[in-house]
């Protein structure tokens, strides 16, 4: 924390109305793997502090690597020589929405230190599990581990000192089977692995010996697989891919950064307009969706955001109303909410903002067996395999790596090659069926990619399968 | 701490490592500022300054990698130290292919080194982007101007020694018309990627994007199908991620993921494609990350597939005599060797046209200036969705009429080049970002008989 004081006092002496200086230390390993054989081990530390500063309504942010107090403090001034630049062409007067000044430490839980597992279990892991999805008949068979064990010491002019230790990690497998003209993948437990606020505790549950050999002969079954039909029909998504549903198509859309124009040459805006906050229909009555970083366990879990504004849940969409936005302080007064407490960097070096933390569908009434039992004619689709969605996250089409026919009831053919598309709020507003508290699962995404430089978020996603109606499917290149 | 002599540190931990261990450091000190804007003001203002040190070690085939930004003695000797105990614990890697011998760099170490843009601070960048946004003259603007300096030095305890000063300067942004009840505004684009800050004419690339966003107001709606298209420079830079990561990548050859087949004719005879970190129109380092020099690595010439990227793992897999490209990257032993600085040229020299000129032969189709969020659905045919972005402009008979809403497509990039299929190449080269935020690559417009859009973008 003296450190952090430290750059603190050097952009306040330099002019600052308003600064925080975070200290950041993190370590990170990883390991890969593929057909038997481990390939990749990477254990990384850095550490440094990044400072911003506000002068007048122009921020500045300097970083460095520097961890001597006159280091500290010289990117402290820096960040305030930055804020003067930034003045050239200065916004709006701005205001940060009020938090309480904390003093606080926090960490998340952790039953078995993922760091103090001995690498050669997890090597014998990732081997042994490549090796059996490869005898399933896939041509590649590939597995990964992150550990990902981080310390911040936060300090913010209006006096919060704030400390916690965040340690993450998850695993991931998958099999690729190669055909004449194309190739097959099936991955388990998801496309990116399943990850979260959690030891290793979390990748011993997922039990990977127990699937590898499936996921094998799954790759391998989809190249005969008939080609999903280009049609419309109703469409029942799993868990996973409606996480990734949740993520483009809600998450993103209402991040107040884009909302305000502050992302638009890059990650792009959104659809949605302030001034229909409260009143616009997002999606069915069915549709509720929460922004929660208390949720033990779940990949977008902290006690305090990069702002010191404490972890709470703040509702987004309520019985398919647009009802919140994802924020932080300077934000959230622009548009003059409460702080959102969603502002995160994914290092000392770069500049905290607004993430998602655990945007999550909350469970209905039914069930995945029950959806399937209550359809015709549809198809059922899970794991994503591909996604893109236009700069206002409006358009989108994804692609799951498989799809099973739903006819009278009962789940048909596998198919291969299963996409669809559709604009947000016609979509969210046919979804009729909502799975229950049963099957809520917590998927975690390591890899949101936003900003610039580009930071790459940890975010979660709370989902249960669900259902929508007449869905075009089966888009064709 | 920061500022320490990357060459200092380097050859101490090849010393302190000894005869313990196979070892390949990498020192990189980077000073980076960036600006970015949003709605004609500067909203957020970064510098930054760090030293990564990169210890890859190998005890008798058991690999390890690790890294650190302390470079105090202590922690160099805590990282020599975890870097051993991790290869200790780890099983052999049958595919470690030895270190990089010594071997010269093919360019000079300060080929993309410009001294006036390392001294540039952030109220350098202040008034170039002052400057994009005045010419837009009235416009909202929003984008980045970035400032770098790189210095980088390699060595191995086979005797390899290398050294590179790089700099990188970019101002990359729109200027916008704005949208108003629920309609979307009409944005431009413009941008310039250098060494060499003063190659950045913030005023015409403001120019540039406020004609282009003027233009691209009232857009009319299209139905979908296949269109012949003209695919602005952004668009074809835009691609090129695609064809390093998914195809020219040995690993993804000699596992049979790839499209690419050496000797057939897979793409126009229009085009040919190289890699070269060498070339002075490119930018970032010159020698690989296992210690490789960078050289000119051409892999298609005429339409004809000529050659793989490789490093040292990828080449020895592939067998038959094949070495490594020059293509190593950090944490490529997961997933291959990427070209990092394509250039796509007409094959034919002379061959290549202004813009203008590609428009005049399109009867009816589509001008594009930029894509955005592309996915591929299957890696091996390249098949991929994705929207258009920052201007789409109907052409019938040779003129560039009303704008077009944004669209989404779904198509084959080895089919879009496929024989047959480039009708034109331009003349207006230039270096920009590619679609998977991996690299910057040196790309033209292309005239292309056709490219498959699904559906409008808004309904």
């Amino acid at each position: 924390m003296d450190l952090a004081e430290a750059a603190l006092a050097g952009a306040l002496d330099a002019g600052a109305r308003y600064a925080d200086a975070r200290v950041m230390a993190m370590t990170t390993e990883s390991m890969s793997a593929q057909n038997g054989e481990v390939e990749g081990l990477r254990q990384g530390e850095r550490a440094g502090v990044g400072v911003r500063a506000l002068i007048g309504s122009s921020w500045g942010f300097a970083a460095t690597a520097d961890l001597s107090s006159r280091g500290a403090r010289r990117a402290g001034e820096q960040a305030a020589e930055t804020a003067r630049a930034s003045a050239r062409l200065a916004g709006a007067p701005l205001e940060m929405a009020p938090v309480p000044a904390v003093h606080d430490h926090w960490e998340s839980a952790c039953a078995e230190d993922p760091m103090s597992v001995p690498l050669s279990d997890k090597a014998g892991l990732l081997a042994s599990v490549t090796a059996a999805a490869q005898a399933g008949g896939a041509q590649i068979a590939q597995a990964s581990y992150d550990i990902w064990d981080t310390t911040k010491w936060l300090a913010t002019s209006e006096g919060s000192r704030i400390s916690q230790r965040v340690r993450e990690c998850g695993a991931a497998l998958s099999a690729t089977a190669i055909g004449d003209g194309e190739t097959q993948r099936r991955s388990y437990p998801g496309i990116r692995g399943q990850y979260g606020t959690r030891g290793w505790e979390l990748v011993r549950q997922l039990d990977l010996p127990g699937h590898a050999g499936r996921v094998g002969e799954e790759a391998v079954a989809l190249l005969s697989a008939p080609a999903c039909p280009e049609r419309r029909c109703d469409l029942i998504l799993g868990t996973e891919q409606m996480a990734l549903q949740i993520h483009e198509s809600v998450g993103h859309a209402t991040e107040l950064d884009r909302i305000l124009g502050w992302e638009a040459a890059f990650a792009g805006t959104s659809w949605l307009e302030l001034g229909q906050l409260g009143s616009l229909r997002f999606g069915s009555p069915l549709m509720n969706i929460t922004a929660d970083a208390t949720l033990p366990g779940a990949l977008g879990s902290f006690g305090y955001d990069d702002e010191g504004t404490s972890a709470h849940c703040v509702d987004i969409v309520r019985d398919g109303i647009w009802v919140g936005a994802l924020s932080g302080r300077d934000s959230a007064a622009l548009a003059g909410l409460p702080a959102g407490g969603m502002v995160r960097a994914d290092g000392h070096n770069r500049i905290p903002m607004v993430r998602m933390t655990n945007i999550g569908l909350l469970p209905g009434d039914s069930s995945l067996e029950q959806m399937i039992s209550e359809t015709d004619d549809g198809i059922y689709m899970d794991t994503n395999r591909s996604w893109s969605i236009d700069d206002r996250r409006l358009n989108f089409q994804f692609g799951c790596e498989m799809a099973f026919e739903v006819k009278g009831g009962r789940l048909g053919r596998m198919l291969r090659n299963p996409t669809y598309t559709g604009i947000s709020p016609q979509f969210w507003g046919s979804l009729d069926r909502v799975g229950g508290e049963a099957e809520w699962q917590f998927w975690g995404t390591p890899n949101c990619g936003k900003g610039q430089p580009m930071q790459i978020g940890h975010t979660g996603h709370p989902s249960v399968p669900c259902r929508f109606r007449n869905v075009r499917v089966g888009v064709r290149g | 701490m920061s500022t320490a002599d990357p060459a200092l540190l380097a050859e101490k931990l090849v010393d302190m490592v000894g005869r313990r261990a196979e070892a390949a450091v990498t020192v990189t000190h980077t000073c980076q500022g960036l600006t970015r804007f949003a709605n004609s003001f500067i909203h957020q203002n970064i510098v930054d300054e760090h030293t990564e040190v990169d210890l890859q070690l190998s005890v008798e085939g058991r690999l390890a990698v690790v890294t650190t930004y302390r470079n105090d003695d202590e922690a160099l000797a805590s990282l020599v130290d975890r870097a051993l105990a991790a290869a200790a614990l780890r099983p052999v890697d049958p595919g470690w292919a030895g270190l990089a011998p010594p071997a010269g760099l093919v360019c000079g170490k300060d080929a993309h080194y410009d001294p006036g843009t390392a001294q540039v601070g952030p109220t350098g960048r202040a008034e170039a982007v002052a400057a994009f946004v005045a010419a837009g003259e009235g416009l909202e603007g929003a984008g980045f101007c970035e400032t770098s300096l790189t210095d980088r030095y390699f060595a191995n305890s086979a005797g390899q020694r290398l050294d590179s000063h790089g700099t990188g300067a970019a101002l990359d942004a729109i200027l916008r018309v704005p949208g108003s009840g629920g309609r979307p505004g009409s944005d431009g684009v413009a941008s310039t990627y250098s060494s060499r800050f003063a190659d950045l004419d913030a005023e015409a690339l403001g120019r540039r994007a406020a004609d282009c966003a003027r233009r691209g107001d009232g857009p009319v709606e299209l139905p979908a199908g296949h269109y012949e298209v003209v695919l602005e420079a952004r668009c074809v830079a835009y691609l090129m991620d695609f064809f390093t990561f998914y195809g020219f990548n040995g690993r993804a050859v000699t596992e049979g993921r790839s499209f690419v087949a050496v000797g057939e004719r897979q793409l126009d005879a229009a085009l040919s494609m190289t890699d070269d970190a060498t070339d002075p129109r490119q930018l970032g380092p010159v020698f690989d990350a296992e210690g490789t020099p960078k050289r000119r690595a051409s892999l298609v010439d005429a339409g004809v597939v000529t050659g793989v990227t490789h490093d040292r793992r990828s080449a020895a897999q592939a067998g038959g005599g094949a070495t490594t490209t020059g293509h190593g990257v950090a944490g490529g032993e997961a997933f291959g060797a990427i070209a990092t600085a394509m250039l796509i040229e007409p094959a034919a020299a002379g061959a290549s046209r202004p813009l203008a000129s590609l428009v005049s032969e399109v009867e009816h189709g589509l001008l594009v200036s930029d894509f955005w969020y592309t996915r591929v659905l299957d890696p091996k045919t390249l098949v991929a969705t994705g929207l258009t972005r920052n201007g789409v402009f109907l052409v019938e008979n040779g003129e560039v009429g009303r704008a077009v809403s944004n669209l989404r497509f779904t198509q084959s990039y080895v089919a879009a080049l496929a024989p047959g299929q480039v009708l034109g190449v331009g003349d207006d080269g230039r270096l920009a970002p590619g679609g998977l935020h991996l690299s910057l690559h040196y790309a033209p417009s292309l005239h292309l008989a056709a490219w498959n859009f699904t559906g409008n973008a808004s309904a």
